[in-house]
C-alpha cells in the first residue's frame, strides 16, 4: 500500500490532497466535515481587506451534455468578519493536528497590512500562508490579487514582506493571466517564497444566453469576467507547471510546487505529480460533487501507485518532467502511423472524415470485397441488411504523416493505435540541424535539397 | 386474467415523449457517424446524424426540417416503422451497447415543430399544372406534399370521412394516436393541397374524368378488405382491420371475454393487442409455426408480454355459434410436409385431429385482398398488383401509382410508401416541368477538368453530390 503522506516545505498531510482557497474552504464547520470525508488539507478561502459579494456568482460550461467541464467564478475573497475566520481556523486546527491547514491571504500593498494579517494568521497555529496574487476580479481593480500577481515588481515586494516577518511557510500562487509564467515565480523567489502554487484562475467570459441576450452570470442585468477553472483549464495548468519545474531558476531554489487546475479525478491528480507537483489542490471538482470526492481520489491514486511500484509521492513527483523539450530538441525522424484494428472498428467512419477534410487523405473506406470505395447510397435501397455490412477504413501507411487525428476521434478505446515505424529519415533534431546546416533552416531551396537528400517526400 | 392497468393508460401511445432532458442526452450519445448506416437503412433516407446533431444544439425545429426535408410523414414514422429492422438495425452501437433510439428522437423533433404551429416548408411559386392523387394514405399524403412543394396544383381524393388511410384507421392507438395521422392530412393542407373526402373513384369512367381534367393523376389506393377464410360460420368472424378501427375511433369493437385470432402477421398481433387490453383472454391461431410467422419478431416477443396465447399448426375449419352468438372454433392440428412455392414447409391438416377452442369471439387478419380496383381500370398487374415501372409509372399514360397498391411490404409499408410519394413527385416533376429539388449545383467545366477539382473529389470516381 504506497504512502500518500507529504512533507510539503515543511507543511505535513496525510495525503496530496487539499482543498484550494475557494468556496469549499469558506468556513470551520465545513472545513471541519472535509477533514472527516479524509481530505488531506485545506488552504483557507482568501482573508484580508473587507469585501461585499454580488449574486449571481458562477457560470457553468456544459460540453455535449456535460455540466461543468469549468466553471467562472466572480465571487471575491472571503466577507465573514476576519476574528471569525481566524477563530474558526485556530478551533479546526486544534482538532485536525495531523491535516494541513494553510491561510490564503490578501491585503493592501502596504508592509504594515501584510504585517498585521502574517501574525493573526500565526496565532491561529495555522501551518502555512499562501499568498493570493491571483484573483482575477474584484480585487485586482483594487491593486491586490492578479494585480500583484502580474507585476513581478509587486510580486517581489509583497513576498519579502511577508517572509521577513514570519516562521510560517509561505506559498505563492501565481496567476495564469500572463504570458510567461516564470518572470512571477522568479519574482516570488527573490521576495522569499519557500513554494509555489499554480494556477489561479484564467480571466474569462463564461456565456451570453441566447434567450436573454444576457451574459451570464447575470448580475442584476450586467456581466463581468470571472475566474475560469475546472477540468476544462487542466491542460493549460499542466503546461504552466511544466514550464516552472524545467526553469533553471526554479529548479536551483528547490522549492516545491502545489499544482492546481482541473483536477477531478485521481487520473488528473496522477498527471499533475509526474509532472512535478508535490501536493495537489482541487475545487471545482468538489463544487460539482462534494467534499466524498476525496474517496476515489486517495484510492485510485494508491492502486495506481502500487500497480507501478510507486511507494511515495516523492517518488512519483517528476517522473514525466525529463521528457519535457522544446520543438527544437524533437526528433524530426520519429515517424508514426496509424493502425486499425479491424475486429474493434464499428466502421462509424469518424476517422475517414476527419483525415480526408481535415488532415491528410490517407484513410480508405474498403468494402468488404476488398474494393476502395466512395461514401454514398443507392437511393432505392434500404433496411439494415442494406446498410451492413459497412466499408471499413483503412490507413496507407505510405501516405500517413502519424498526425493522430483518427485516434483521438475514434469513439473505441484501443482501436486506432499510433505504431512507432522506420521512417528511414536521420534521426537529427531543428536546433542541431540549423547548427550544422544553418541554410537548410532559412530558405525554401537548401530544404528542398535537403529533402531530397534525406527521402522526405511531402504529400 | 385481468388487465391491471387502468383503461385510460391500456390505450395511448406505448412510448410516452421523450423529455427534453431525455432527447439532449440520447441525442448526445450518438456519434454523428459518418456515412451513417442508419441513413443508408431508411428507406425514406432521412439524415439521421444531422438531425440529431441539432437537436444535441438545441436546434429542435431544425431537426424537425431536416426529418421531414426527406420523409413528409416523419411523426407517423416515427411511431410505426420497425426501427429494429431499419435504422436502429443498423446502427453502429449495436455492436456494443444499445443503438440510438432513433424513432424517439425523431418523435421529438417532430413533435416539438408541430406543437410550434411552424410550417417547415413553403411551396415554389404555381406551375399552372394539376396533378390529382387519389387515396390520403401515407403514399397519397407523401406524393401530393411533395407535388405541392413544386408548386403544381394537388387535389387529393379519399373515400373515407377521414384523411391518413392506414395510419388514421389501421394503426393501433399504441403505436399511432389518431390525431398525429390527422395532422399530416392538415399538414398537407397547409401547402395548398385541396383535400376531398368522401369521394370514391370506382371505374375507369372515373379515372379518365380525373386526367381530362389533371395533368396526371396518382393512385395510392392501398390494398382491400381481410380476404374470406371460406369456412362454415364465416358471417361471426370479426376483421381484423374493422377492430383496430373502431378500437382507434373508440367505437364498440365487439370483442368478448374470449377471442381466437386467425393469422400471425403484425396487424394480427395488433388486433389481437386489443382484444387482450380490453380484458379479453386472448389466442392466436395460425396453420404455420413460430418460424414461419410473418410478424416481427420483436412483435411476438411483445404479444408474448402482454400475455397472448399463441396456437401453432392449428388450422380453423368452422365457427360455432348457437342463436346467432359464437361459442367456439373448430380447428384441425397440421403438420409440416414438403416444402411449397415459398420454401417453406406446407401445412397438412393431420385427420381426425379436430378440436373446439371455445370462444365468444373470432377475428381474422390473414393479409388484405389485392387493389381490386386496377383490374376494374384495366391497369397491368404484377402479381395482383399495380405494374408500375422505375418511374413509378402504371400502363396508362399520365397514370402513377405508389405505396400498397403496387407491392406489398409487411410492416414497413408505411416509410415505403413514403419513399414511392416522392419517387412519383420526383417522377412527375420532370415531366410537368416543375424546379427540380434543390440539389447540388453542377460545377461548370472549367471547374470540374481543373485539378484541384480532382484533388478534391479523389481518385475513386463517382457522381457528383452522391446525397443529393
Amino acid at each position: 500500500m504506497a504512502d500518500l503522506s507529504i512533507d510539503f516545505a515543511g507543511i505535513r498531510a496525510p495525503n496530496p490532497f487539499w482543498l484550494a482557497s475557494a468556496p469549499p474552504t469558506n468556513s470551520g464547520a465545513q472545513i471541519h466535515r472535509a477533514f472527516e470525508y479524509g481530505w488531506g488539507g485545506a488552504v483557507w478561502k482568501t482573508i484580508g481587506a473587507p469585501v461585499l459579494n454580488i449574486s449571481n456568482r458562477y457560470g457553468g460550461l456544459t460540453l455535449g451534455g456535460q455540466r461543468l467541464q469549468a466553471i467562472n467564478n466572480v465571487e471575491l475573497i472571503s466577507d465573514r468578519p476576519l476574528e471569525v475566520n481566524l477563530r474558526e481556523i485556530a478551533e479546526v486546527k486544534r482538532l485536525w493536528p495531523d491535516r494541513a491547514v494553510i491561510v490564503s491571504a490578501m491585503v493592501d500593498a502596504d508592509p504594515q497590512a501584510w504585517k498585521d494579517i502574517v501574525m493573526m494568521i500565526e496565532d491561529t497555529g495555522a501551518d502555512g500562508i499562501e499568498l493570493n496574487y491571483g484573483c482575477p476580479q474584484g480585487m485586482s481593480e483594487r491593486g491586490m490579487g492578479a494585480a500583484v500577481g502580474q507585476v513581478p515588481e509587486m510580486c517581489e515586494l509583497n513576498t519579502h514582506w511577508v517572509t521577513s516577518v514570519t516562521r510560517l511557510p509561505v506559498i505563492v500562487k501565481l496567476t495564469p493571466n500572463i504570458t510567461r509564467i516564470t518572470d512571477p515565480a522568479h519574482a516570488a523567489l527573490a521576495g522569499g517564497a519557500h513554494a509555489l502554487s499554480l494556477i489561479n484562475t484564467i480571466n474569462s467570459i463564461m456565456k451570453v444566453d441566447l434567450d436573454t441576450l444576457q451574459i451570464t452570470p447575470s448580475i442584476g442585468g450586467r456581466g463581468t469576467h470571472g475566474g475560469y477553472a475546472g477540468p476544462a483549464v487542466k491542460p493549460i495548468a499542466l503546461n504552466m507547471l511544466s514550464e516552472l519545474v524545467t526553469d533553471p531558476q526554479v529548479i536551483r531554489s528547490g522549492v516545491p510546487i502545489s499544482g492546481m487546475g482541473g483536477i477531478q479525478t485521481w487520473r488528473d491528480a496522477a498527471e499533475f505529480l509526474l509532472l512535478g507537483a508535490s501536493s495537489l489542490q482541487v475545487c471545482t471538482a468538489v463544487m460539482h460533487y462534494g467534499y466524498r470526492l476525496i474517496d476515489d481520489l486517495t484510492d485510485g491514486l494508491s492502486r495506481w501507485m502500487d500497480d507501478h511500484g510507486f511507494a511515495t509521492i516523492a517518488d512519483v513527483t517528476g517522473r514525466a518532467v525529463p521528457q519535457v523539450s522544446t520543438f527544437g530538441q524533437l526528433d524530426l525522424g520519429y515517424q508514426a502511423v496509424a493502425r486499425i484494428n479491424p475486429d474493434k472498428c464499428i466502421q462509424c467512419n469518424l476517422c475517414y472524415a476527419a483525415c480526408n477534410d481535415t488532415a491528410h487523405q490517407c484513410i480508405d473506406l474498403v468494402a468488404p470485397d476488398g474494393v476502395r470505395v466512395n461514401p454514398g447510397f443507392d437511393p432505392r435501397a434500404s433496411g439494415k441488411e442494406v446498410a451492413l455490412p459497412r466499408p471499413t477504413p483503412q490507413v496507407r501507411e505510405s501516405d500517413c504523416v502519424g498526425c493522430a487525428l483518427c485516434a483521438n476521434v475514434c469513439p473505441v478505446d484501443g482501436c486506432i493505435e499510433m505504431v512507432s515505424v522506420p521512417s528511414g529519415r536521420p534521426h537529427v533534431t531543428w536546433d542541431e540541424l540549423t547548427a550544422q546546416r544553418p541554410a537548410v533552416t532559412q530558405t525554401w531551396p537548401a530544404m528542398e535539397t535537403y529533402r531530397e537528400e534525406a527521402g522526405i517526400e511531402i504529400h | 386474467m385481468e388487465d391491471a392497468r387502468p383503461p385510460q393508460l391500456s390505450f395511448q401511445e406505448l412510448l410516452p415523449p421523450m423529455t427534453p432532458h431525455e432527447a439532449s442526452v440520447e441525442a448526445n450519445r450518438c456519434l454523428y457517424c459518418y456515412d451513417a448506416p442508419c441513413l443508408h437503412a431508411c428507406p425514406t433516407h432521412i439524415d439521421i446524424p444531422t438531425f440529431i446533431r441539432r437537436i444535441a444544439t438545441g436546434n429542435v425545429s431544425g431537426a424537425a426540417h431536416t426529418i421531414l426535408e426527406s420523409n413528409f410523414l416523419g411523426g407517423t414514422c416515427a411511431r410505426v416503422c420497425p426501427v429494429q429492422e431499419l435504422c436502429e438495425g443498423a446502427c453502429v452501437y449495436n455492436a456494443h451497447d444499445k443503438p440510438i433510439q432513433i424513432g424517439r428522437l425523431q418523435r421529438f423533433a417532430t413533435d416539438h415543430l408541430h406543437a410550434r404551429g411552424e410550417a417547415p416548408f413553403t411551396p415554389a411559386p404555381p406551375t399552372g399544372r394539376r396533378v390529382a392523387v387519389v387515396g390520403s394514405g401515407p403514399a397519397g399524403l407523401s406524393a401530393s406534399a411533395e407535388l405541392a412543394k413544386q408548386g403544381h396544383a394537388v387535389t387529393l381524393y379519399e373515400k373515407r370521412e377521414l384523411g391518413g388511410g392506414l395510419s388514421t384507421y389501421g394503426i393501433i392507438v399504441l403505436r399511432e394516436p389518431v390525431e398525429v395521422a390527422l395532422r399530416e392530412v392538415d399538414a398537407v393542407r397547409d401547402l395548398g393541397v385541396q383535400v376531398v373526402t368522401g369521394q370514391e373513384l370506382n371505374s375507369r369512367a372515373e379515372l379518365d374524368g380525373l386526367l381530362a381534367s389533371h395533368d396526371a393523376v396518382v393512385l395510392s389506393l392501398g390494398l382491400g378488405a381481410v380476404p374470406a377464410l371460406g369456412i362454415p360460420g364465416e358471417a361471426h368472424i370479426l376483421s381484423g382491420l374493422n377492430v383496430i378501427e373502431a378500437s382507434k375511433l373508440e367505437r364498440p369493437t365487439g370483442v368478448g371475454a374470449r377471442t381466437v385470432v386467425i393469422g400471425a402477421g403484425n396487424t394480427a398481433i395488433d388486433a389481437a393487442t386489443i382484444a387482450r387490453r380490453a380484458g379479453a383472454d386472448t389466442l392466436m391461431v395460425y396453420r404455420r409455426t413460430e418460424r414461419e410467422m410473418t410478424a416481427y419478431h420483436h412483435e411476438y416477443l411483445f404479444a408474448l408480454s402482454e400475455g397472448i396465447g399463441f396456437s401453432f399448426l392449428t388450422q380453423p375449419v368452422e365457427v360455432l355459434d348457437e342463436n346467432g352468438q359464437v361459442t367456439g372454433l373448430r380447428c384441425v392440428r397440421m403438420g409440416l410436409g414438403a416444402p411449397d412455392a415459398s420454401g417453406r414447409a406446407r401445412p397438412e391438416p393431420i385427420p381426425g385431429s379436430d378440436f373446439v377452442i371455445p370462444c365468444d369471439t373470432v377475428i381474422s387478419a390473414i393479409g388484405q385482398e389485392k387493389p381490386a380496383l386496377a383490374v376494374t381500370m384495366g391497369l397491368d398487374l404484377d402479381h395482383g398488383y399495380i405494374r408500375v415501372d422505375d418511374q413509378m409509372r402504371t400502363s396508362l399514360p399520365r397514370v402513377y401509382a405508389g405505396g400498397d397498391c403496387v407491392r406489398a411490404r409487411g410492416n414497413a409499408s408505411t416509410v415505403m410508401a413514403v419513399q414511392d410519394g416522392k419517387l412519383i413527385a420526383a417522377s412527375l416533376g420532370v415531366v410537368l416541368g416543375a424546379q427540380s429539388a434543390p440539389v447540388a449545383p453542377t460545377r461548370p467545366p472549367e471547374v470540374r477538368e481543373h485539378p484541384l477539382y480532382h484533388a478534391a473529389h479523389g481518385a475513386v470516381p463517382h457522381a457528383e453530390a452522391p446525397h443529393g
